[in-house]
């Protein structure tokens, strides 16, 4: 009891002392950003709750027309569905969530403030832009990028294997060339399927987009290689169907067989350490396939019904069209004809774009987004397809789409619900009607990068040594699961093991360290006030100032800390980087 | 303790909640933390019935396992044995032959999903992959239904050791597998400050967390608030140390195999004790493409073997087998023709799973599969009605109905059949 009494009392006094005084800003040079505070915060202030900007009415730069159509095609489903859509996001919450979406983390203390302070009704645009396309952030966005695709094309896993084919910083530094220079998508997935060429950087005849397949190529007559390029770039699941037709697919096993049949041509070869058993790097080469009859002049392949029936099969895309069936690859080299047709194949816009849409607004059109076979439901269908046939005349700049959808309407709108879209949940089964932005879960990496951001530890060492730092860290997620396609799931989902490490992991400790030379002891030593502090740290961590019950507990803290600032902080900072608020993207 | 956070009412949780009105809040919790209710736990502890799936990841043969073939063209290397119950099964599992007594082998199981990822998901929920509903796993499933008979129950209801399970569905992440390594080890344990001060944390956490509840942007914002009740109750709890498998003895930890798998089977063994009612074990490895009589022989099986005969007679020998029920199963078998590498590929159109405890008759085959292994002969059974006939074996009725969260009603294990025959 007694110990109650002296607490209450404390905090009483805390109370007269701290929260009486006015706010005065004042620092030494030591915290960056500090002196901007003041301002920046009036600035938020003025921006809080400014839901609908002037942003659209009384534009003056001119949007590409695509934005229209996906206004004009939500519009009219949300008017056909009887839901209204929600209100624009507050102009703070949505930078947060736009650095999120295209570079990979959320905006740092000055980033925030700089654009709470532009006053143009083009500031969003204008800030699409500039992550897109100013030079101070192409390294960032092609990391990120980078990041989702190497994710995507190898697994998080891929390359940790044991005697792994695949060297993941290879596939890495292909991908981040290829974003950083804005590659067109077409050639991008071009080079993916017909690449050949050695794995690591640095060897001769290196081709980092020889990792795709380098696994996939040797074991199984290539089954992954045919289910990844089909699932991935076309966005038709075909795994199924190796052994046998299902009910569900529109494809036979025949087909299955015919586009396995494009990769019998391909071989990674291992090239081992001298005087060693190690594998130090892959080549990945064309070779003639002299086919499963042993005729190369016409290499076909076999394979067995249910009932035991063996069948033949030769390379035949998926609309039907034959290639040559020689299995020389000075006749025919199977992944290039391959490559050719894929790139006229509608299935190969469709799939990007669907992918990018639900990048960056929670789903897709279709779910999984990587299925788009006849027995998926598609929602917008006109949009989709219309989008799919913009993207293919915009030279597949991938850019371009993401200005698109980024500066659509279902883009801008807040992630609250009201009782007038309430329906739209697509969580519980229903097509998404994307009336309000889907609140979601920061991928690992996102929340790796921003806390990096936001206790400035990016600004030691290049992103290339960020990047393994953080694949190192991302180890701990990686669950196996233990079959031969090296499926694999991530405890990074929101679960007690996510929650133990945002608790206790040695990156929070590191996040909240006060040891000489950290931001939070820097922040912790100047001479602003303690709230002036917290202030900083809810703005740094939540783009937002704190309200006035979290300021209460910040007193309370500070006085069970004895009045011991940098322990507040501590505190403070490990409850606003575990809050929902900074860990989802919203 | 756990259902607390699902029911948002327990006494603890106002405790926290009258969020920081004044230091008293914040002390009280702080002196209320950790300390767990044991009300009439004797008395539940009398009816609280447990669960532990043993996954085999990637699809293990049945044909070379539990439904031998000898003499067959599909047949392979392997001869059969007799066993304690009245069932032959492979020579590759002499010491799970003295237990067969205590399991029924489910000889007439055919699924249609032969593709690891829908086969795996099938399996777990009785559902095939659905683009509309998210169905809950096994673990899920069942440590919600019982959870009720554990008021005292602080650490996870449902952990997944050396694998990853499948995930809790529309039940939401409260329900969702916790994930350890086969040691037990559970990351991210450590603290670094002590309860008071972790208590005080969490009053600021939890006002930052609810304004933005508040604010109605999702569920799935609700579904972060119950996992971080959950981790804050587990930091503090004694029985975490049911993970702690190396306070075994030496002979114990031999006698399960010192393998990830066998000290999975040990922890999962100590968990059931401590009163975890679903713990699903990982054992992957049975994708046999390739040389599948050499894998199984000489590395498989016995794996398996040791670890499954001493998770079942250590767990009769405490008396928990007749209230917990194991489940031996992958995501479907293998291909009863032996291809040109000399493995088998997937099938699932007749296969074995092998169950046992909680009331089920061992010793017994259940169904049977025709001369060369590839139909089923009888009655075929799915996922559904396994799932079933382990709820039933649970004492859960199979009347109950979950409603999704659009509305939709659904009976528990997707409305499957009870498997008559594995109850006497």
């Amino acid at each position: 009891m007694r110990s109650i009494q002296l607490f209450m009392r404390s905090i009483h006094r805390m109370q007269r002392t701290m929260f009486a005084r006015t706010i005065r800003v004042v620092l030494g040079a030591a915290v960056l950003g500090w002196l901007g505070l003041a301002s920046a915060v009036c600035a938020f202030q003025a921006t809080e709750g400014a839901s609908a900007p002037a942003g659209r009415a009384s534009k003056r730069a001119v949007l590409p027309p695509q934005v229209e159509k996906i206004d004009k095609a939500m519009e009219s489903a949300w008017a056909d569905a009887k839901i209204k859509p929600s209100a624009v996001e507050d102009e703070i919450k949505w930078c947060r969530r736009v650095y999120l979406d295209l570079i990979g983390r959320i905006p740092s203390f000055e980033e925030f403030s700089e654009f709470a302070k532009d006053k143009s009704p083009d500031k969003r645009y204008t800030l699409v832009n500039k992550l897109l396309n100013d030079d101070q952030y192409t390294e960032e966005y092609a990391a990120h990028w980078s990041t989702i695709w190497t994710n995507t094309l190898i697994g998080r896993n891929g390359g940790m294997e044991e005697r792994s084919l695949i060297d993941r910083q290879g596939m890495n530094k292909y991908l981040r060339d290829s974003f950083a220079n804005n590659k067109p998508y077409n050639t991008m997935v071009y080079e993916l399927v017909t690449a050949t060429g050695t794995t690591k950087p640095g060897t001769e005849g290196f081709n980092g987009a020889a990792n795709f397949l380098a696994m996939k190529v040797n074991e199984e007559n290539g089954v992954q290689a045919t289910a990844a390029v089909s699932k991935i770039f076309l966005g038709l699941q075909v795994q199924c169907t190796q052994c046998h037709n299902h009910p569900f697919n529109q494809w036979k096993q025949q087909k299955f067989w015919e586009f396995n049949a494009f990769f019998r041509q391909s071989r990674a070869l291992r090239r081992y350490t001298k005087g060693t058993n190690d594998i130090n790097f892959v080549e990945l080469v064309n070779e003639d396939f002299a086919g499963e009859g042993s005729h190369p002049d016409k290499a076909e392949i076999y394979y067995q019904l249910r009932n035991g029936v063996t069948k033949v099969a030769y390379p035949v895309f998926i609309d039907g069209t034959a290639i040559g069936k020689s299995g020389y690859v000075s006749e025919v080299n199977r992944r290039e004809e391959l490559g050719k047709m894929m790139m006229e194949s509608d299935f190969l816009d469709k799939a990007i774009v669907n992918r990018v849409w639900s990048h960056f607004l929670g789903y897709g059109f279709t779910k999984p987004i990587d299925d788009l076979g006849p027995h998926s439901p598609v929602s917008h269908i006109e949009l989709f397809e219309q989008l799919a046939k913009d993207f293919r005349n915009s030279s597949y700049d991938l850019k371009q789409l993401m200005v698109w959808i980024a500066m659509s309407k279902p883009y801008q709108l807040t992630s609250k619900i009201g009782k007038e879209n309430e329906s739209d949940d697509p969580s519980v089964g229903e097509l998404p009607k994307f009336s309000h932005f889907y609140t979601r879960q920061m991928s690992a990496e996102q929340l790796y990068t921003s806390l990096a951001v936001a206790t400035q530890a990016n600004r030691k060492g290049n992103l290339e040594e960020q990047q393994r730092r953080r694949e190192d860290w991302m180890r701990q997620f990686i669950v196996a699961f233990g079959t031969d396609e090296g499926d694999e799931t991530t405890t990074f989902n929101g679960s007690i093991p996510q929650s133990l490490m945002m608790f206790n992991g040695e990156l929070i400790r590191e996040a909240i360290s006060l040891e000489p030379g950290t931001w939070l002891h820097q922040l912790s030593q100047n001479r602003a006030a303690p709230q002036d502090k917290v202030q900083y740290l809810f703005i740094a961590g939540l783009g937002r100032k704190p309200k006035p019950e979290e300021l209460t507990v910040a007193t309370q803290i500070l006085a069970a800390r004895k009045g011991e600032v940098g322990g507040m902080l501590q505190d403070m900072w490990w409850a606003i980087l575990n809050s929902n608020e900074f860990i989802f993207n919203h | 303790m756990w259902n607390r956070y699902v029911t948002p009412s327990g006494m603890t949780r106002r405790h926290f909640m009258s969020h920081a009105a004044g230091a008293g809040a914040m002390m009280g919790a702080s002196l209320s933390f950790g300390h767990s209710l044991r009300v009439h736990a004797d008395e539940l502890k009398k009816s609280r019935k447990s669960c532990i799936l043993l996954w085999m990841g990637g699809g293990p043969s049945s044909m070379d396992i539990w439904d031998l073939k000898p003499g067959t063209d599909n047949g392979g290397e392997f001869k059969q044995i007799s066993t304690s119950g009245d069932v032959l099964i492979s020579e590759h599992m002499p010491m799970m032959a003295q237990q067969m007594h205590h399991m029924a082998i489910v000889r007439s199981m055919s699924t249609r999903e032969a593709d690891h990822n829908r086969g795996r998901y099938y399996m777990h929920t009785g559902y095939v992959p659905d683009a509309n509903v998210d169905y809950p796993s096994y673990g899920s499933v069942i440590s919600h239904e019982v959870i009720s008979q554990r008021p005292e129950l602080e650490i996870p209801p449902f952990v997944s050791v050396g694998g990853a399970s499948e995930g809790p569905g529309f039940l939401g992440m409260a329900w969702a597998p916790f994930n350890v390594t086969s040691n037990g080890r559970v990351r991210n344990l450590e603290m670094s400050v002590d309860n008071d001060r972790l208590m005080q944390r969490r009053v600021a956490l939890e006002t930052i967390e609810n304004s933005f509840i508040a604010q109605k942007r999702g569920s799935v914002l609700e579904d972060h608030r119950k996992v971080l009740g959950k981790t804050f109750d587990l930091l503090t709890s004694k029985q975490m140390e049911a993970f702690q498998v190396d306070k075994e003895t030496e002979a114990m930890k031999e006698m399960y195999g010192k393998n990830g798998f066998g000290q999975g089977c040990l922890l999962a063994r100590r968990l059931v004790e401590a009163g975890v009612p679903f713990v699903e074990v990982d054992l992957g490895g049975w994708d046999n493409h390739q040389n599948i009589f050499r894998t199984l022989q000489n590395d498989r099986l016995p794996v398996l073997d040791k670890a499954m005969a001493a998770l079942t007679s250590d767990l009769s020998d405490r008396g928990l087998l007749e209230d917990t029920c194991i489940i031996w199963m992958g995501e479907f078998s293998r291909t009863p023709r032996i291809n040109a590498d000399a493995g088998r590929d997937h099938w699932a159109r007749a296969w074995s799973v092998v169950v046992g405890g909680a009331g089920i008759k061992g010793g017994q085959a259940v169904g049977a599969t025709n001369e060369d292994g590839t139909e089923v002969v009888g009655e075929p059974y799915s996922s559904e009605d396994l799932m079933a006939s382990v709820c039933h074996a649970l004492g859960i009725s199979l009347e109950t109905t979950f409603t999704s969260k659009n509305g939709r009603p659904m009976k528990i294990a997707n409305s499957g059949k009870l498997i008559k025959d594995l109850f006497a």
